[in-house]
């Protein structure tokens, strides 16, 4: 057999994601996760703030402490939040509902499994979420003034 | 071939001694096409007698060797060292597991739920353990199951499942794939049971196809797939929007269950 060639065993930036050893669903899975509890906490808030009203408090107005810079940016994450998990979410009712796993098979080395069959899906709804907060992006820069 | 040391990083665990797990290296004379589980006999032969691990078919079939190597969960003697590294290789317990003592994963916790899903045909027991007949299953309605009944109960799924990671009362991919295989089975009349238990908390709406039991399982089950179809016959059930099939019906055979009166046994080939 062939001489064995030393390999460099360091892993890189992968190594911090876990050296890329998950699949990107288990991503996916955490970053739907962190984003549903960040647009919960921000919905939360946002109804604690804008019930503010009723005591003729406006702090998203001029000299509003959310008038702010660092909260226009915080107001852009939350839209990528919401971006990523609506798209990703209309993923997963597809999968979850059995539509886009396929049929079961004969298992034959290399094994094809479901997460093949949804993969192109997954790549077709995060190219949407880009799409929607390319638009996003394009409001907040002001460029829509 | 030059044979090469890799270093096995494992994981040891006494717990009548050690409060808690540490990694001990050993460095493996590897040659070409020896397995993870090779190595392991290996070190027990040449370095250190006390390692102690789960292993009987050394071919991928029993479903005891599964383990954490290099992070994947996976069976050890269905992975060849080099394969994975030259140079280095981690070897652990199935995660989600408790250790029982170095790579041994106490897997009860995952028979019990396997046993709580009801993982046999339920029919009419008159008709079961009459044997007169068999029960007419199509080509294709085997197949609507035959993929998940290849599963070994190794546990792999169970180590990759993120959920399974911090939600103890999952039942997890290797039960409810157990559990799909049946209720997909065309002679099973025990759905009804089993929503009762896949539908319960625990059940298949704790997965949230993160798919990583399918990416590790080695039999290529695809639990992943088995769980959603399974989520899909719940939700439709729910709604009265499946269609209720009646199980299959039991052949009765030419004779209905008698000889036919032309028909001889072959002669004995023992005498009697
Ligand atoms: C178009 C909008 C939305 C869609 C399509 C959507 C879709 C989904 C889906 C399908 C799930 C289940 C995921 C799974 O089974 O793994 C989910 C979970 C969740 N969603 Fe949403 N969602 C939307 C908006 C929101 C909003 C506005 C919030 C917060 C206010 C939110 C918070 C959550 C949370 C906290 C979870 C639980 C996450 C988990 O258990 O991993 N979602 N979403
Ligand atoms: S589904 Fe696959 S990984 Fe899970 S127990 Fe069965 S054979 Fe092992
Ligand atoms: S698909 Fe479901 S069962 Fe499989 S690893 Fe993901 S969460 Fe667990
Ligand atoms: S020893 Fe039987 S599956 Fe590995």
């Amino acid at each position: 057999m062939a001489a064995i060639t030393r390999h460099n065993n360091r892993l890189g930036v992968w190594g911090w994601l876990g050296g890329g050893r998950w699949g990107i669903e288990r991503y996916a899975y955490i970053l739907h996760r962190l984003t549903g509890l960040g647009i919960l906490l921000y919905l939360l808030m946002h109804t604690v703030v804008t019930s503010l009203r009723v005591r003729n408090i406006y702090l998203w107005t001029e000299g509003g402490f959310f008038h702010q810079p660092i909260f226009r940016l915080g107001e852009f994450c939350v839209v990528a939040a919401f971006a990523f998990h609506a798209f990703n979410g209309i993923r997963l009712v597809l999968v979850e509902l059995g539509f886009a796993v396929g049929k079961p098979i004969e298992p034959i080395y290399p094994y094809k499994t479901s997460v093949g069959v949804q993969r192109p899906l997954l790549i077709a709804v995060m190219v949407l979420a880009l799409l929607f907060l390319l638009v996003g992006a394009y409001n907040f820069l002001g460029l829509a003034r | 071939m030059a044979e090469l040391k890799v270093n096995f990083h494992v994981t040891r665990y006494n717990p009548e001694k050690d409060p808690k797990p540490y990694i001990q290296t050993y460095s493996v004379a590897v040659n070409d096409g020896m397995t993870v589980l090779d190595g392991l006999h290996w070190i027990k032969e040449n370095l250190d007698p006390t390692l102690v691990w789960r292993y009987s078919c050394r071919m991928g079939i029993c479903g005891s060797c599964g383990m954490l190597i290099n992070g994947t969960p996976t069976l050890a003697c269905n992975t060849q060292i080099l394969h994975l590294s030259q140079t280095d290789i981690t070897v652990g317990p199935l995660p989600n597991f408790e250790i029982i003592r170095d790579l041994v994963p106490d897997l009860l916790s995952m028979f019990e739920k396997h046993a709580a899903v009801h993982p046999n045909i339920i029919r009419p027991e008159a008709e079961l353990t009459d044997r007169t007949g068999e029960f007419y299953q199509s080509p294709e309605e085997l197949e609507a199951y035959l993929q998940f009944t290849y599963c070994i109960k190794c546990g792999c799924c169970m180590g990759a499942c993120p959920t399974l990671a911090t939600d103890v009362r999952y039942l997890g991919p290797m039960p409810l794939t157990a559990l799909q295989r049946y209720n997909a089975d065309s002679r099973d009349e025990g759905f009804k049971v089993r929503a009762q238990v896949a539908s319960a908390d625990g059940g298949a709406f704790r997965c949230h196809y993160a798919g990583e039991c399918s990416r590790v399982c080695p039999k290529g089950v695809d639990p992943g797939k088995a769980i959603q179809l399974l989520k899909r016959k719940l939700v439709l059930d729910y709604l009265h929007l499946a269609n209720r099939k009646k199980p299959c019906p039991k052949l009765e055979g030419p004779g209905h269950g008698k000889l036919l009166p032309n028909m001889t046994a072959p002669p004995r080939t023992i005498p009697e």
